[in-house]
């Protein structure tokens, strides 16, 4: 055991200089910046090209000889104008700032409950119910789209934001379930036995203790619900028809992209603005994007 | 257990209201709890899995309740040109995509686990694609690979001037499928990049100290501490990315429509022509139902092929 310790110390005392001369300058600037440097360039260069393109007249959109396509060299608002003056754009956005709120909203509420019950409330079979709700992750929505349609049809609601927002949590409960079930893991559980033995009832219990203390899962599951149904397009593009009601990715696709001449700056400018959102909400939660991404791997 | 009871019983004598009871009354209140995540599961997942099922083996269009009849819409689609090559496209379009996304995705996640200045802050711009809608991003690639003023074929003509044209790439079969791969391959990175990561940070640094002293270069390192010990948290990442890349529709939807000549369409998109846009309920769920052994196999290939060996976390020290 001794003999252990003394080796690792000496082990610790002699990688600190061994690496240092390995990652010297040049090598890690060729080994790690170079490549991170090249990763970062493509990752983001669509999104740098969409924003360009949307502020960019057309005279310069369709003229590379004369102007460097990487820059504008005169700046308009046209496009950003035309979307929200000429098209139902502003409609769109606000039915799937409804269909994605709704969305979450009910899948939290679902799975908040679903996990309590498979975590806490612990009864025989429970890890099954648990086994069973994450297989149905793994059902992809593409095998799913024709049967729900004639489902959707069947409960008359052909056509209509509510058909999403019921829809949309077979793939939102399964995920935020798995992601709440392993907050509720790591909350204590002396906590509820002493609220049991104060006298509180598993509803008192569940309000007033798990709920405040699974906050941080309840945020993660949260936004990531909403960037979900917010980007959801298969769904949308199957069960809602008339332009009004149409999602923001569904609307731009079949609605903007019309004739045999493409308006680009119009296009990217609607990917832009429905992109923003999403963007937004992404830089204010980063960590919890992260944390729940991972965490859900791992579980 | 004996808390409960206990607890429940003091509980009812100092307050005898009944809803009160019984929301404490263990198996009502599971009955309670589970309801509406199973119900919604149940309505609008488990049902229509077996509806569609049930579809494929109909002659139902839209408007019209179909009658069985068998096999016949599979013994149609095995005699269907169109159908062998969305297969063909999917298992080639799944292969090398997931194939470019681990191994540019892992590349990246061995990058982002070294320590440098706004580590954080790059890591939050690489997850960047994954967060905004695909067919918004979609119609980004759309336009960069517009056939006369995409901006690959302006660097390369009259910035590089390697070539002496722009490049055609989505009129023609092969550069269309290519173009539509490096899309998801975009697309795909950071999940998988950011998923390793997590792995990547759970890996003992004493291990690495260990295999340095005992001399093991970099390479030797990656092959015999990293590889293994991340196949795992591989094995996850690569069912999920198998799945979702093999019923990918938003992509191949936006940019192609399956065009040019039907040759980039997935089995995805091709159920959607036929069952939504052609009204062939029947034969669109016959083609969604066809991806299901498929999605079995692969799944059952990534999983057992990967994550079986227990030996990578018990026994790796010996």
């Amino acid at each position: 055991m001794t003999d252990t310790v003394a080796q690792s110390t000496v082990a610790n005392a002699k990688a600190p200089p061994d690496t240092m001369a390995w990652d010297s300058g040049l090598r890690r600037l060729m080994m790690i910046y170079l490549p991170l440097g090249c990763f970062v360039l493509i990752l983001l260069f669509p999104f740098y090209w969409m924003a360009i393109t949307s502020f960019k007249p057309n005279a310069e959109l369709m003229n590379y000889r004369d102007n460097n396509p990487f820059w504008i060299s005169s700046p308009t608002l046209a496009h950003i104008k035309h979307l929200l003056f000429n098209t139902a754009y502003p409609q769109w956005l606000k039915t799937t700032m409804l269909v994605a709120i709704g969305s979450t909203t009910l899948s939290l509420i679902a799975s908040t409950l679903a996990a309590y019950a498979i975590e806490r409330l612990r009864f025989r079979g429970s890890p099954y119910v648990g086994l069973g709700i994450y297989l149905a992750y793994l059902v992809p929505p593409s095998i799913l789209f024709i049967p729900l349609a004639t489902v959707v049809v069947q409960f008359g609601l052909f056509d209509s934001p509510l058909a999403l927002i019921l829809v949309y949590p077979t793939f939102l409960v399964p995920f935020c379930t798995w992601l709440l079930i392993g907050y509720f893991k790591s909350i204590p559980y002396e906590l509820e036995e002493c609220a049991l033995v104060d006298g509180a009832t598993r509803l008192q219990i569940l309000r007033r203790i798990t709920l405040p203390l699974a906050v941080p899962g309840l945020i993660s599951a949260g936004i990531f619900s909403f960037t979900l149904s917010w980007n959801e397009f298969i769904y949308a593009l199957a069960f809602i028809q008339s332009g009004a009601n149409k999602t923001v990715p569904v609307a731009i696709l079949t609605e903007l992209v019309t004739g045999d001449v493409y308006q680009w700056g119009a296009l990217m400018a609607g990917s832009l603005l429905g992109s923003l959102p999403v963007a937004i909400f992404y830089s204010l939660f980063v960590d919890y994007y992260v944390s729940s991404l991972t965490g859900a791997v791992k579980e | 257990m004996s808390v409960t009871t206990l607890s429940s019983h003091a509980l009812a004598q100092r307050q005898p209201n009944w809803i009160v009871r019984l929301f404490d009354y263990k198996p009502f209140l599971i009955a309670m709890c589970l309801a509406p995540a199973l119900g919604l599961l149940a309505v609008f997942l488990t049902y229509p899995l077996g509806l569609g099922i049930w579809l494929a083996f109909t002659d139902t269009t839209i408007g019209r309740r179909g009658i069985y009849v068998g096999l016949e819409n599979f013994q149609y689609l095995l005699t269907d040109p169109l159908w062998w090559n969305a297969v063909f496209y999917s298992v080639f379009y799944t292969a090398v995509a997931t194939f470019g996304k681990f191994a540019l995705g892992f590349w990246l996640a061995l990058l982002l686990n070294n320590h440098f200045p706004f580590k954080s802050l790059l890591r939050a711009i690489v997850l960047l694609p994954w967060i905004v809608p695909t067919v918004l991003s979609a119609l980004a690639f759309w336009w960069i690979y517009d056939p006369q003023f995409s901006i690959i074929s302006y660097l390369l003509v009259d910035v590089l001037h390697w070539r002496s044209s722009n490049i055609d790439f989505l009129g023609s079969p092969w550069p269309a499928r290519f173009s539509l791969i490096a899309a998801n391959i975009w697309r795909g990175i950071p999940f998988v990049a950011i998923s390793l990561l997590a792995g990547l940070q759970t890996i003992s640094p004493s291990l690495y100290e260990a295999a340095m002293l005992d001399g093991a270069s970099a390479w030797q390192r990656f092959r015999y501490i990293t590889f293994p010990m991340m196949m795992p948290i591989l094995a996850i990442v690569m069912t999920f990315s198998i799945i979702f890349t093999f019923t990918d529709f938003q992509l191949v939807y936006a940019i192609t429509r399956g065009g040019p000549v039907n040759s980039t369409h997935l089995l995805a998109t091709l159920a959607f022509q036929r069952g939504i846009a052609g009204g062939e309920l029947g034969e669109g769920a016959a083609i969604a139902v066809s991806m299901i052994p498929f999605l079995v196999f692969a799944t059952l290939f990534s999983y057992f092929g990967l994550a079986r060996r227990k030996w990578q976390q018990g026994e790796a020290n010996d």
